[in-house]
């Protein structure tokens, strides 16, 4: 459960409604695959991953971080229920994907810094601040049903 | 870990454009640091932490200036930062876990400021230089 003020969540509305979703999963994704390269080991089946260009030009890439990133986009009207909202997510990534939790958190973090690029001066350290509470609790939501 | 010739190239590079405006991005940075990540402020009982804090701006300073001594000597982080290393380890006791957040924030602002030129690449390679000072800054810890 994330503890947000209702600014806050005003805050994290109103920056979502600002960002092209589709292009931001995409990147964010893409990023992830090549900032830590070792999280390519989840998409062996994706095709060519060899360069930096190739993974963000990647249609399988993109359209797959269009999927978290809208499922990411859903959790936003939950943000006070978030285990209860991942739980089937959780237990597909856990028992059918098993990937491990820290991945959750290195996608968070990534996506913090696309918004940041995206957003700019916008981005200010208390619209960060909310967004790091919201992808805390939506990593924790989707290891919650680990086991 | 180190730095490949063209990820050296892209933090020189990065490093030219942020050192213009070095003093900013150090506040910057630790004002999302302490706003992100409050426990951080434990650190800092005898510091203004208001946003716009004389102390503010020249702690940023000091940690860019840091930054930008590794970038000076990227070929030898450990030696241009030994005695920072020392500090942190005997003196300020950092708890390792900070230098993660502390990079992150850096990154943001970086993100923020220069969305043209943080490509995935220069992503890439900011993340993994500031890793590496990061261990340089713990390596003596014990």
């Amino acid at each position: 459960m994330v503890h947000m003020t209702d600014a806050e969540k005003k805050l994290v509305t109103t920056m979502w409604g600002k960002l092209d979703v589709d292009a931001a999963g995409a990147e964010t994704l893409g990023r992830v695959l090549v900032v830590y390269p070792w999280t390519q080991r989840f998409f062996g089946h994706f095709g060519d991953l060899s360069s930096a260009c190739a993974v963000m030009d990647n249609p399988k890439v993109q359209a797959h971080g269009k999927k978290v990133l809208h499922s990411l986009g859903d959790g936003l009207k939950h943000l006070d229920d978030l285990k209860h909202f991942y739980a089937a997510l959780s237990e597909l990534h856990c028992d059918k994907l098993h990937v491990d939790p820290e991945n959750f958190r290195l996608l968070g973090n990534v996506l913090v810094c696309v918004m940041s690029r995206h957003l700019g001066a916008e981005f200010t350290p208390q619209v960060q601040a909310a967004y790091q509470k919201v992808v805390a609790g939506v990593a924790n939501a989707l290891a919650h049903k680990y086991h | 870990m180190s730095l490949t010739k063209t990820e050296r190239t892209i933090v020189l590079s990065m490093w030219s454009k942020v050192s213009t405006q070095a003093d900013s991005i150090g506040t910057e940075t630790l004002e999302r640091l302490f706003t992100s990540y409050p426990q951080t402020k434990t650190y800092f009982p005898h510091f203004d932490l208001h946003p716009g804090s004389a102390q503010l701006r020249a702690h940023g300073s000091k940690v860019v200036a840091a930054v930008g001594e590794a970038v000076k000597h990227i070929d030898n982080i450990s030696g241009a930062l030994a005695k920072l290393s020392e500090l942190h380890a005997y003196i300020l006791r950092v708890d390792p876990v900070n230098f993660k957040l502390l990079s992150h924030c850096l990154l943001v602002t970086l993100a923020a400021r220069f969305p043209v030129d943080f490509t995935a690449e220069a992503h890439s390679a900011w993340d993994k230089f500031l890793s590496i000072v990061s261990s340089v800054l713990t390596e003596k810890y014990r």
